[in-house]
């Protein structure tokens, strides 16, 4: 190895022990969630350490207190065997911490080196060293083998190479623990190889790279270390990989126990309400396959279940069943063929829709809560006469609305973003409820709300089971999915890659199927 | 309901003060007395001549506001109401002097005309954003200037009154079945007397029945939801079906359109022109996006604020003579204007938070009263489980 020009990073022997990061009993609280309850993680100096688990388990609030984004509520931060009190980001770099964001903050119409010199101009004065940035960049890049050119322009850039941009520009900074948050999300296999085999270069020359993944099979084919993550806890530290296989890890990411569903008479009937056929949404950008060729039937009175890591199609695919993206392949409800009619015109046939970001996507926040029951139903009575809103006979609905659904209020006048989470989201089901709908898409539909709320919700949808309507519920909360469902499927890379049973489903194979450690059809 | 109003005229009451008292410091600073400045303001506008012809200003600049307020509402900016009035008075103009017909009908005719034309003009701007996606405030723009030239180049070429020597560039006056008859006799009516020559334009009739139907469209129509909806949160639109490709065409329309009925007041209601010319008003297009500010994009708060706009305008025509600096006028309009829009923003956070907190008490009342605390779900109970089992 040549002489190191730069002392930013020790030429340690890979894992020889020493710990680079330990975090002890991190606890932070977000109003209503406690997304860190207690986590430890160490991770030694010159590994390649990953942190698994699924979406929600709190991996990314782990990143943000080790990355000085937020400070944590309790616990410690030891960096290199000292303890450290990030106040912000600055004081994690000056620290030797950078942070790899999934998505990439850099500008397209300035080149490679403008863009990593970006805030740390070289040069003094109003004058800027472009030579010496572009020389340390090469430089770099040579020791580490991130080969780039500085002079491209970042907008001509393909997607591995942003990423190695975006690696120097943390390594410019002088960073010697690189932390990655889901890096091979955006990458194809090949450039998945070519990044690990540089994030290796780097650990041999002393530097150590954390990275969320949760993608099992590459895990464990490059971590030196793993750390499990479940609801906000450590739950399993793997420090040898190669003792493990892929259905152990997918039974700790999942948890060892799953609930039971109750015994409770089946109302699946042989009506078919929502059929797919063949559904395949591509991505806007890529052209990319995000729901690939799904086929899917929910009959009446069946409550179907989506499992999945999030982000493997779930959200693409209600959306376009709701025809909200565009997507090839047939949809129909109760016979009818939706693929032509517009989203207005597929809500108004019987499609409810309870969508995942209640505040994003489900309300108006400055709107009265009768005004909110209206949305998405504005063009139908009671709601609108003619083309007149209605305003009595929205009132005079929205009030049966929360007199039936419980949605504490002082009145429906008020303006609904003075509710709580979990009477807006009451609110929003109970509109789509009282709709008569044929089918419902229920996206995470007690996600962030209190357990009141919660139980409300699920009594909600349970009697509306019994009462023949078909749903479709996508959920992160397997206790929620197992709970309800009458069947469970399981979708992977955009694909429906198995079909369980809730009674019998056991947390090894549910988990091997959503990470991919067990094999689709 | 009275409540609402001192709600509503909290802000403009402070941003008044901070108006006058800026401009005094800007009089006291010229060397000018505030004192003396303001008193000769208020003989100015202190007549029932004032008042009419406030009013008379007030009614294109209402107009103006109410363009702007209704692609505002939905976070449109169409900026391009100058070059939409400019073309439309100018078509409207022309084609109201070409035609002969019963009054009934002329005047509907022009109204119409100008109409068309504004919201084809901002339609040019509304294709391009949904085919092209171009910027509509960029696109807006630029087809002001492609209008003002477009406008000058119809007018010299092809709408120019030939007739009556010709020396000046305008249309032909309006026959007389195009006009609307002023409204002097309703004032006449009050018991009110002023000196001839003054007319109290007919076109506030129209001007009028546009806040209503503004009012009326954005407040009480499924239109209105929709355009609302949009503005305020334009991704659960999508979600609500509201396709927002539709709604940028045919509010960008609406504005365009409003935007076309400008020139109006003074095409069909003004004696001193009842034809477009070089001599036509300019700048009322770019003054209904302050208006509209001011306004709060209400039917009733752009008409407040058209009034406001047209008083400040004609209390500073006589300041020359006196020796104090006409411009005194935009610092009193910009200031009120920039004072008003902070004093918005505050005491709507202050509401918001007032609403929020009484909002969160009744709650707590009414749980209060529906059920004893230890009963209270919410807090004390154990997870439910979806199922009936376990952990």
């Amino acid at each position: 190895m040549p002489l190191m020009t730069e002392t930013s990073l020790d030429p340690a022997v890979p894992g020889t022990g020493e710990v680079a990061i330990e975090l002890r009993d991190i606890v932070k609280r977000f109003p209503g969630v406690v997304a860190n309850d207690g986590v430890d993680l160490t991770v030694r100096t010159g590994t390649v350490h990953a942190i698994v688990g699924e979406n929600g388990a709190g991996k990314s609030t782990l990143m943000k207190t080790l990355y000085g984004a937020h400070q944590p509520d309790e616990g410690t931060v030891t960096v290199d065997g000292e303890v450290v009190d990030f106040h912000s980001p600055k004081d994690a770099i000056a620290a030797g911490i950078g942070m790899v964001f999934q998505h990439f903050m850099l500008a397209d119409n300035f080149t490679v080196w403008e863009n990593i010199v970006l805030g740390q101009e070289p040069g003094s004065g109003l004058r800027l060293d472009s030579r010496s940035a572009r020389n340390r960049l090469l430089e770099l890049g040579k020791r580490y083998g991130f080969q780039i050119d500085p002079d491209a322009l970042v907008s001509e850039l393909g997607v591995g190479e942003k990423q190695r941009a975006e690696i120097l520009k943390v390594l410019y900074r002088g960073a010697k623990i690189l932390i990655l948050d889901e890096p091979t999300a955006v990458l194809v296999p090949q450039e998945v190889d070519e990044l690990f085999a540089s994030l290796r270069d780097l650990t041999s020359q002393g530097a150590t790279v954390i990275f969320i993944s949760h993608k099992l099979d590459e895990v464990l084919k490059h971590a030196d270390a793993i750390t499990v993550i479940r609801q906000g806890k450590t739950v399993g530290e793997v420090p040898d990989p190669s003792a493990v296989t892929p259905r152990d890890l997918a039974e700790m990411m999942v948890g060892s126990e799953l609930p039971t569903p109750e015994t409770r008479d089946s109302t699946v009937t042989d009506d078919a309400s929502l059929v797919l056929d063949g559904l395949t949404v591509e991505h806007p950008e890529t052209g990319l396959p995000v729901v690939d060729d799904v086929s899917l039937r929910v009959h009446r009175g069946e409550i179907v279940g989506v499992a999945g890591v999030e982000g493997n199609g779930q959200s693409e695919l209600v959306a376009a069943i709701v025809g909200l993206v565009e997507a090839a392949g047939s949809i129909s409800v109760d016979g009818t063929d939706l693929t032509e009619l517009d989203t207005q015109e597929r809500r108004a046939l019987g499609v409810g829709y309870i969508p995942e970001d209640r505040q994003k996507d489900g309300l108006v926040l400055p709107f009265s809560i009768w005004e909110n029951a209206a949305l998405g139903h504005q063009h139908q009575a009671p709601y609108a006469k003619g083309p007149w809103i209605d305003a009595g006979g929205a009132r005079a609905q929205t009030e049966k609305i929360v007199d039936e659904f419980d949605v504490r209020t002082p009145g429906v006048e008020v303006p609904i973003f003075t509710l709580s989470g979990g009477n807006q989201q009451k609110l929003v089901v109970g509109r789509e409820m009282t709709a008569d709908p044929k089918v419902l898409l229920a996206a995470h539909p007690t996600r962030g709300v209190d357990v009141g709320a919660q139980a409300v919700i699920w009594d909600i949808l349970r009697d509306a089971r019994q009462e023949g309507l078909a749903t479709l519920l996508v959920s992160a909360d397997l206790e929620e999915l197992i709970g309800l469902s009458d069947r469970l499927v399981v979708m992977l890379r955009g694909r429906i890659v198995a079909e369980l049973d809730p009674s019998t489903v056991t947390p090894a194979d549910l988990g091997s199927y959503m990470t991919g450690a067990k094999g689709g059809h | 309901m009275l409540e609402k109003v001192w709600r509503a005229s909290l802000a403009p009451l402070i941003a008044a003060g901070a108006a006058i008292i800026i401009s005094s410091i800007a009089l006291i600073a010229s060397g000018n007395d505030p004192i003396e400045a303001f008193r000769e303001m208020w003989k100015t506008i202190d007549s029932t001549e004032s008042v009419v012809l406030i009013i008379n200003r007030g009614v294109p600049l209402y107009i103006s506001g109410v363009a702007a307020a209704i692609g505002f509402k939905m976070n449109l900016f169409n900026i391009g109401s100058n070059g939409q009035f400019i073309l439309a008075a100018l078509i409207a103009g022309w084609a109201g002097a070409e035609v002969s017909l019963p009054p009934v009908i002329h005047v509907p005719f022009v109204i119409i005309v100008a109409i068309l034309v504004g919201g084809a003009w901002a339609l040019v701007a509304a294709i391009l954003n949904v085919t092209r996606n171009v910027n509509v405030v960029i696109s807006t723009i630029m087809l002001n200037y492609i209008g003002i030239g477009l406008t000058a180049f119809l007018l010299q070429e092809f709408f120019r009154d030939t007739e009556n020597g010709g020396l000046v560039a305008q249309t032909k006056l309006m026959p007389e079945s195009a006009r609307i008859p002023s409204l002097n006799r309703l004032i006449e009516f009050f018991g009110f007397n002023f000196a001839p020559g003054v007319e109290l334009y007919g076109f506030l009739v129209v001007a009028i029945m546009l806040g209503v139907g503004y009012h009326l469209l954005l407040n009480r129509s499924r239109f209105g939801y929709d355009l609302r909806l949009s503005g305020m949160n334009p991704q659960a639109a999508r979600t609500a079906g509201v396709n927002p490709k539709k709604m940028v065409m045919i509010t960008l329309f609406m504005s365009g359109a409003i935007a076309g009925m400008i020139g109006l007041p003074y095409l069909i209601s003004d004696p001193n022109f009842y034809k477009y010319g070089d001599a036509f008003p300019s700048q009322l297009g770019f003054t209904g996006l302050g208006i509209a500010l001011l306004g709060r994009n209400h039917p009733g708060g752009v008409a407040a604020a058209a009034a406001v706009w047209a008083t400040i305008e004609r209390a500073t025509q006589r300041l020359g003579p006196i020796g104090v600096p006409p411009e005194i006028g935009r610092i009193l309009q910009g200031s009120f204007l920039l004072t008003a829009v902070v004093a918005y923003e505050v005491i709507q956070r202050r509401n918001a938070a007032a609403e929020a907190a009484a909002a969160a008490a009744a709650t707590a009342a009414a749980r209060a009263e529906q059920e004893p605390p230890d009963a209270d779900r919410d807090d004390d109970s154990p997870a439910p489980q979806p199922s009936g089992a376990p952990a």
